[in-house]
């Protein structure tokens, strides 16, 4: 079922929806950018139509709407932790296939690791349904092909966006009322089939090859590039991690709420218990523990595929210019040296 | 739906001081877990820690804690009829089943005799469990010496070596745990034995090279981790190495998972 609305008319479909739904997708906030007169794109709840930002790449991933940067988990008082409660609307996210693939890929941490899963995570992810935003082919920092995230079929709504309007392609029937009355049209949704980056992700299924390169010399030049500032955790569609702190309302120490708050591998600290030494002390240690964990530690653990979709987020927003699809191609050159020198041996 | 990191409300029974900066807590509840789990103690407006279990019996558990950060410092505020939070048993604990009628070694540095104190009694009080109990204890110094009554009484039920880094001390050995390792007559075993080493990351490195040095089977060592975490559950992402989670698969490794780990 496929419909073509001017933008008036994706106006009227909006608001419909956002009785039963909120709706986020990518936004432009002005002048809040990192330099001056710059603007940040990031998901936000969308009032009109002319709010989507369809054109060009969020500087932040569609995550931030299931797994905030920060939220209240507890409230407590002195001798009860009560769980915080949750807005129970559904929510529809416009997503690119490499954010909406990316929710596949924090699932396996957030509802299936361990066998334990994550309330805060899975009462907000139970809600959510997507509206596929047809991908104009992102910019010269994606690799989405190479990552095999270009596709997906998890979406109740397709979505092509134009200076006309959008085409629109119904999958999940429950959103069929909201377009009655509306011209129908033949669209089906198009995927990214080529990038102009292409990243080859090395094998490590060596053991030895993996343990070579863990002291590879290559890591060093991060010592130096990388600021440690954590900026590529936020961007990335696919980061996890987290910490707790815990909060006292000014007014009333016996009071306060524990937050979960994201966390980043790459500041120091993440791996240093209380009155210990870090175990990675170094910028290059830090990041080669990034890349393990997004070209190979994760699917080692959970098999299908890479935790990394080469949406090139990390690429964009990093201050010191430091690529990842230079990094893994760096990764490459590095195993093929390794390899080298035990051929010989 | 289930809250799996949902602390509960848990009565401090007693407080005993091991030494200056370690004490035990004895802990009102019913968790049941197996000797080498972990739970993260929880204080409101402080934070969370995972402390192993240093002893259990019927309603109460112990930890044994050591004054080094936030969290830690404001437990040792408290006393007995304070409330301390809990949430667990996480984590893999020793493979108990799988030493029974074996010869087994036990090597510790330091405070991480805690992990290993709950299997000890057990086996102390079961002498039919394994065929026997070789342990090699080491401290850094008198003042860091802990559980002193059951380094006592086991010196009657097992093969004790007990060892200052440094310093000298009546009946003690003078040395890092590691110069020990070769009195241990592993050839004696009939390769019926298996061995568990914990403490501070070097000890357990240079230790588990030790052994292999004395022709000990790697797949006989087993090795408990400490990392830092935040949910205990798989989730913060703190505790991973490689494409293990220390919190999940840990923290008791097998040495041929636990010697390849790089941080």
């Amino acid at each position: 079922m496929g419909f073509s609305l001017t933008p008036a008319q994706a106006d009227a479909v909006l608001s419909a929806l956002k009785q039963d739904y909120r709706v986020y997708a990518p936004k432009r906030f002005p002048k809040q950018g990192r330099y001056s007169d710059t603007d940040v794109i990031r998901y936000a709840e969308v009032e009109r139509f002319s709010d989507i930002v369809w054109d060009v790449k969020s500087d932040y991933p569609a995550k931030e709407v299931i797994t905030p940067i920060q939220q209240a988990i507890f409230y407590f008082t002195e001798d009860e932790y009560r769980a915080s409660k949750a807005k129970t609307k559904p929510i529809l996210i416009l997503a690119r296939p490499c954010d909406i693939n990316a929710q596949h890929i924090q699932a396996k941490i957030y509802a299936g690791n361990g066998g334990y899963e994550d309330l805060y995570y899975k009462r907000v992810r139970d809600l959510v349904k997507f509206a596929m935003m047809e991908c104009n082919g992102g910019d010269d920092t994606c690799f989405c092909v190479s990552m095999g995230s270009n596709r997906t079929d998890d979406y109740s709504l397709a979505l092509k966006f134009s200076a006309d309007g959008v085409q629109v392609q119904v999958t999940d029937d429950a959103f069929a009322p909201y377009f009655a009355g509306m011209a129908e049209a033949d669209y089906a949704p198009a995927f990214v089939e080529e990038n102009q980056l292409k990243v080859t992700v090395p094998d490590l299924d060596d053991k030895a090859v993996r343990l070579a390169l863990k002291s590879h010399p290559m890591w060093k030049e991060f010592n130096s590039r990388c600021v440690s500032c954590g900026a590529c955790t936020v961007a990335c569609s696919t980061c996890t991690c987290f910490t707790t702190r815990d909060v006292i309302y000014g007014d009333n120490p016996e009071v306060g709420e524990r937050r979960r708050v994201s966390a980043s591998c790459q500041i120091a600290g993440f791996d240093q218990m209380a009155g210990q030494k870090e175990f990675r002390s170094t910028a290059g240690d830090r990041m080669r523990y990034k890349v393990l964990h997004k070209f190979h530690d994760y699917k080692a653990r959970f098999g299908e595929r890479h935790m990394c979709v080469g949406c090139g987020r990390c690429t964009h927003r990093c201050p010191e210019l430091i690529s990842i699809s230079a990094t893994v191609s760096k990764v490459s050159a590095a195993v093929e040296e390794i390899k080298a020198s035990m051929a010989q041996q | 739906m289930m809250n799996p990191v949902q602390p509960q409300a848990c009565t401090i029974l007693s407080v005993k001081k091991e030494s200056v900066h370690e004490w035990t807590f004895r802990v009102a509840t019913d968790a049941k877990p197996a000797h080498g789990q972990f739970m993260q103690l929880s204080i409101p407006m402080i934070g969370e820690a995972p402390i192993s279990v240093s002893a259990q019996g019927e309603g109460w558990l112990e930890f044994t804690i050591r004054s080094v950060g936030k969290v830690t410092n404001v437990i040792f505020e408290k006393q007995a009829g304070d409330t301390l939070f809990l949430r667990g048993p996480y984590g893999k604990g020793w493979p108990v089943e799988q030493f029974k009628g074996k010869h087994l070694v036990v090597i510790t540095g330091g405070t991480g005799l805690a992990p290993v104190r709950s299997m000890l009694n057990m086996l102390a009080d079961d002498p039919d469990y394994v065929k026997s109990v070789h342990l090699i204890s080491g401290f850094k110094n008198e003042e860091g010496i802990v559980f002193h009554n059951e380094l006592e009484a086991w010196k009657e039920k097992f093969s004790t070596i007990y060892a200052l880094d440094n310093d000298a001390k009546e009946g003690w050995r003078t040395g890092l745990v590691t110069t020990f390792v070769k009195e241990i007559p592993f050839d004696s075993f009939g390769g019926n034995y298996a061995v568990v080493v914990v403490g501070p990351p070097p000890m357990m490195k240079f230790t588990g090279l030790e052994l292999m040095k004395n022709g000990v089977d790697a797949e006989k060592v087993w090795m408990s981790f400490e990392r830092k975490m935040s949910c205990a559950v798989g989730k913060c992402g703190h505790c991973r190495i490689d494409e293990v989670y220390v919190c999940l698969d840990g923290p008791v490794f097998p040495y041929t998972v636990a010697r390849d780990l790089v941080d």
